[in-house]
C-alpha cells in the first residue's frame, strides 16, 4: 500500500524554482531515501509535506486520499513525523519534557507524569533507546538529543518519520546506531524518508531510493538496482570518480615536529604525542572523534596551551608562539567547526575572504585603511579560482551552501602559500561535488609540496587520501598504520586495542 | 537579627519582589523587561490617582493594575509583534512613566513633586510578620502560585518552551506569539503591584520617582534567585535587608546619610558582580520570526 503519494508537486521562491513538479511515491513500511545534492530540493519537498512551506501547486496523498497540510500541526494530526536537520528541542528543559511539549497529558491542571513515564517506557521498548529523562538536553551530546526528538515524534503518534539528513552531525558509532534504530521502526511497521546526500547510508539503509538535482525528479530505484557509481551520477549529473590518484611526490624534510606534547582538561588531555610531518605528505589522524582531536589541532594552531614537550617548525620551537605568529610562518588552519572558528556567518564574501589577513601588505592602504579595491579584486579572482557558486563578492557567507562556505575558508588559508595546512574534518557535511572538490585540493596542496596534517572521523577520507596514518585513542597516538591496511587494523586501534594486537609497529 | 529588622525586611523586599517576578515571567518567554521601573511607577501614580478622585483603595488598586496590564500590551505589542528592540521599548517605557506622572501630577495636584495624600491599605496582623499590608502576603502567594505554574503545569512548560527555543515550540503546534504576549502583559501586571505597594501600602502618596530603581534592582533580584520565584523571594528578601539596615542606619545617625542611602545599590552592584558570570538566562532575547 502506498503510505504516501505526492504528484506534481512545485515551490518556487522567487525566481527560484526549489521543486519542479516532483512526483513521490512512498509505499508503507520500507525506508525511502531522498538523496540529492546541497540545493537540490530535499528540504523544500519535506519541508512541502510537513506543512512548513506551501506548495505553489501539486497535491499529496496520505493512504490513498488527497490531504491538505497548511502547518506542521495539521502534519502531526494526520501521523506524520519529522525530525529536522537542526534539532528542534528547547536546550534547558529536561528530555521528558522535551518529549511531551505541546501534547502534555494533564491530570487536572498538572502534567500527569506518571503517565508520561509510562508512555515514555512504552516507547523505549519499541526504540531500544534508553534515557534518563531528567536529564537537561543541554548536558546531552548530539546524538542522543536527536534520538530525543526521534521519541518526540513517536510519541505525537507519528506512522510516518521524515529524517532530514540526520546523519550530518553524528560522529560514525551514533550513525550505526541511528540506522539500526530506523531498522527497527520500519519493522515495527513505520514508514520513513531518509534524507541524506551519503551513498553509503542509503545503501546501508534504504528498500528504495529517489533522486533529486537542481529541483527535479531524476528518477526511483530499488536500492538493489542502484550503485553508487549510477546513483552518484543521476545527483551530480556527471561521472564522479571515487578512487583519487596519488601521484609519487617527493618527501621533503621534516617541517613540523611534536615532541611529548601534553595538555590539560578542560577537553581530552593529550599525553606524549609526538610525531614529524615532512613536506609533500598527507599525514592522516583516525580516530573515533573525541580521543584528543580537536586538543591537538588547538596545540598546533595556538589556541590552547600545552602542559609539557614541544612544538617545532622548520625547526623553531613555536610551542608558546601565537596564533598570529603562526600563521606568519606558514601554518594555515581549516576548522572542524567553521561556523564557529572559520567564518563569520553575517560578513561578506570578501570580507571572510581577508579575515586575519587584513592588516598584509597588499589589502593595506597606508596605515589605517584596507585597501577595498585590492581586497574586492582578490575576492573576485578567488571566486573564480575555486569555482565558488554565488552571484558576487557583497553577499553574505550565510547565503551560501557548506560547500561554497568551505571552499571560501580553503582559499584564505591556502591564499598565502603556507607551508603547513592543519585541515580537520574538511569535508564534513559537504555534498558529493564540493567533498570531491575539496579532496582534491588537498591532494593538490601536497603536489606542490606542502605538508597536510589531514584529522577526519571519515576512514575512507583518511585511507584515500593519507600517506601515513596516526590512530588516536584517548588523547594518545595508539599506532601507525599505511592506508592500505585492512579496516579491521584500524578498527582495532580506533577501539583502543593495543597495537600488539593489530600487530603493526609503534609510531615514532 | 531582631524582630523588627526582620519585619521591615520584608517590607522593604516587597516591591522589589514583585518587579523580579514579573520581569521573570517577562524573561521567561524571552522578553527583557527594562521597563519594569516606569510600570511600577505608572501603577503608582495611577493608584494614588484614582484613590484621590473616588476615595475608594480598591479601586485605585484596580486602577493602577490596569495600567500595567496596559503597558504590558503595549510591550508585547512592539516586541513581539513588531520585533521592536527590547532595551529601546524598555527604555522608552521608563522615560514615558517619568514624564508622564510628573506632568500630570504638576496638573492635578500642582506640584511635580508629591501628590496630596490619599486613603490606602489597612494593615493586618500576623503573628512574626507583624502589621503589613496584604500586598505583602500577596506577594508570597504568589511566589508559590508561580514556582506551581511554570514547572508543573503544561502551560508553565509552553511558556519556558516558548522563550528559550521558539522555533522548537512552533514546530511542536504551539502557539508562540499567544504565549509570549500572555507572559508580558502578566509580567507587567505583577511588576506594577510593586509599584501600588510603594504608593497605596506605604506611603499613601504619590512621589515623583518614588520607585528610585527598585524596577532594576527587581531585575537584579530576578537574576541572583535565576529566574525562578522561589529564587527571586530569596534575593528580594536580601535587597530588602540591605534596605532596612539603610533605615535603621539612617536612625543611629554614624555615617553621613548619603553613604548610607547607597547601601541597596551597593549590595545590588556585589551580588551582581560576584554570581552573574555564573548566571545563564533560560531565554533568547529576540524576536521570533516566522519564515
Amino acid at each position: 500500500m502506498i503510505a504516501l503519494a505526492v504528484r506534481g508537486l512545485t515551490k518556487r521562491f522567487g525566481d527560484i524554482v526549489a521543486n519542479d513538479h516532483i512526483d513521490l511515491d512512498v509505499a508503507q513500511g520500507e525506508i525511502h531515501g531522498l538523496l540529492g545534492e546541497n540545493g537540490a530540493g530535499k528540504s523544500v519537498l519535506s519541508s512541502c509535506i510537513y506543512g512548513l512551506y506551501r506548495p505553489d501547486s501539486g497535491r499529496i496523498f496520505l493512504w490513498g486520499k488527497e490531504v491538505h497540510i497548511t502547518s506542521p500541526f495539521d502534519a502531526i494530526r494526520l501521523g506524520i513525523g519529522m525530525v529536522h536537520q537542526h534539532l528542534m528541542l528547547v536546550p534547558h528543559l529536561s528530555v521528558w519534557e522535551n518529549i511531551v511539549l505541546g501534547r502534555e497529558p494533564r491530570r487536572g491542571i498538572q502534567v500527569d507524569r506518571k503517565k508520561v513515564l509510562r508512555d515514555i517506557e512504552k516507547l523505549f521498548e519499541e526504540t531500544g533507546f534508553q534515557l534518563d529523562l531528567s536529564e537537561e538536553i543541554a548536558n546531552l551530546p548530539v546524538g542522543v538529543r536527536q534520538q530525543v526528538e526521534i521519541l518526540k515524534v513517536l510519541f505525537r503518534g507519528a506512522d510516518i518519520l521524515i529524517l532530514d539528513e540526520p546523519t550530518a552531525v553524528l560522529t560514525p558509532q551514533e550513525v550505526d546506531q541511528l540506522l539500526a534504530t530506523l531498522r527497527r521502526l520500519k519493522a515495527q511497521g513505520k514508514t520513513i524518508i531518509f534524507i541524506s546526500h551519503k551513498l553509503k547510508e542509503v545503501f546501508a539503509l534504504c528498500d528504495r531510493v529517489t533522486v533529486l538535482r537542481r529541483g527535479k525528479k531524476v528518477g526511483t530505484l530499488p536500492i538493489g538496482e542502484a550503485t553508487p557509481e549510477i546513483l552518484a551520477e543521476m545527483m551530480v549529473g556527471r561521472r564522479v570518480f571515487f578512487e583519487f590518484p596519488k601521484e609519487r611526490v617527493e618527501k621533503g624534510g621534516v617541517l613540523l615536529t611534536l615532541r611529548e606534547v601534553s595538555t590539560n582538561p578542560p577537553g581530552v588531555p593529550l599525553k606524549g604525542i609526538s610525531f614529524d610531518v615532512r613536506s609533500g605528505e598527507i599525514l592522516g589522524i583516525a580516530g573515533v572523534e573525541g580521543n584528543g582531536q580537536s586538543e591537538l589541532v588547538e596545540v598546533l594552531v595556538g589556541l590552547r596551551r600545552p602542559k609539557g614537550g614541544a612544538v617545532l617548525f622548520q625547526g623553531k620551537d613555536i610551542t608558546h608562539s601565537s596564533p598570529k605568529e603562526r600563521i606568519r610562518l606558514g601554518i594555515a588552519h581549516v576548522p572542524e567547526d567553521r561556523h564557529r572558528l572559520g567564518v563569520i556567518l553575517d560578513f561578506s564574501i570578501w570580507e571572510n575572504l581577508v579575515l586575519g589577513f587584513e592588516t598584509e601588505p597588499p589589502f593595506r592602504k597606508g596605515w589605517i585603511t584596507l585597501n577595498l579595491q585590492a581586497i574586492r579584486s582578490f575576492a573576485r579572482q578567488k571566486i573564480r579560482e575555486f569555482e565558488i557558486t554565488v552571484p558576487h563578492e557583497n553577499v553574505p557567507l550565510r547565503t551560501l551552501s557548506g560547500g561554497n562556505q568551505q571552499k571560501v575558508v580553503v582559499a584564505r588559508e591556502l591564499a598565502f602559500e603556507p607551508s603547513l595546512l592543519v585541515a580537520c574534518q574538511p569535508t564534513r557535511g559537504l555534498d558529493v561535488a564540493a567533498t570531491e572538490y575539496l579532496r582534491n585540493l588537498l591532494l593538490a596542496a601536497r603536489r606542490k609540496g606542502k605538508a597536510v596534517l589531514l584529522i577526519s572521523a571519515d576512514l575512507d577520507e583518511i585511507r584515500a587520501l593519507s600517506d601515513r596514518v596516526l590512530v588516536m585513542y584517548e588523547g594518545k597516538i595508539v599506532g601507525e598504520l599505511a592506508p592500505e591496511s585492512d579496516e579491521y587494523q584500524f578498527g582495532l586501534l580506533m577501539g583502543g586495542k593495543g597495537f600488539d594486537e593489530a600487530g603493526v609497529a609503534s609510531s615514532s | 537579627m531582631s524582630l523588627s529588622l526582620f519585619q521591615a525586611m520584608v517590607r522593604m523586599a516587597t516591591p522589589i519582589l514583585f518587579a523580579a517576578l514579573g520581569g521573570c515571567l517577562c524573561e521567561r518567554v524571552g522578553v527583557i523587561n527594562i521597563g519594569l521601573e516606569g510600570i511600577m511607577l505608572t501603577a503608582a501614580f495611577f493608584g494614588v490617582l484614582v484613590t484621590y478622585v473616588t476615595g475608594v483603595p480598591l479601586l485605585g488598586f484596580l486602577g493602577g493594575l490596569a495600567s500595567g496590564v496596559a503597558w504590558g500590551y503595549v510591550i508585547a505589542l512592539l516586541t513581539v509583534r513588531f520585533y521592536g528592540n527590547q532595551i529601546v521599548v524598555g527604555t522608552g517605557v521608563n522615560v514615558f512613566g517619568l514624564g508622564l506622572s510628573a506632568f500630570l501630577s504638576q496638573k492635578i495636584w500642582g506640584s511635580r513633586g508629591a501628590s496630596e495624600a490619599v486613603q490606602g491599605f489597612e494593615s493586618i496582623w500576623v503573628p512574626y510578620l507583624g502589621e503589613q499590608t496584604f500586598f505583602v502576603y500577596l506577594g508570597f502567594i504568589l511566589v508559590f502560585a508561580l514556582q506551581f505554574f511554570l514547572f508543573v503545569t503544561p502551560w508553565g512548560l509552553r511558556l519556558r518552551a516558548v522563550g528559550e527555543n521558539p522555533q522548537a515550540a512552533d514546530t511542536a503546534g504551539i502557539n508562540v506569539f499567544r504565549y509570549k504576549t500572555l507572559g508580558v502583559v502578566v509580567g507587567s501586571a505583577i511588576a506594577s503591584l510593586g509599584g501600588l505597594f510603594l504608593s497605596l501600602g506605604h506611603l499613601r502618596f504619590f512621589a515623583w520617582g518614588m520607585t528610585s530603581g527598585r524596577g532594576f534592582i527587581g531585575l537584579a533580584a530576578m537574576i541572583f534567585g535565576k529566574w525562578t520565584p522561589v529564587g527571586c523571594l530569596l534575593a528580594s528578601l536580601l535587597f530588602g535587608l540591605a534596605d532596612a539596615l539603610q533605615m535603621r542606619l539612617q536612625a543611629l545617625g554614624i555615617l553621613p546619610s548619603q553613604v548610607i542611602l547607597l547601601i541597596p545599590y551597593l549590595v545590588t552592584i556585589l551580588v551582581l558582580s560576584g554570581f552573574v558570570g555564573r548566571a545563564t538566562p533560560p531565554a533568547r532575547y529576540e524576536p521570533y520570526k516566522k519564515e
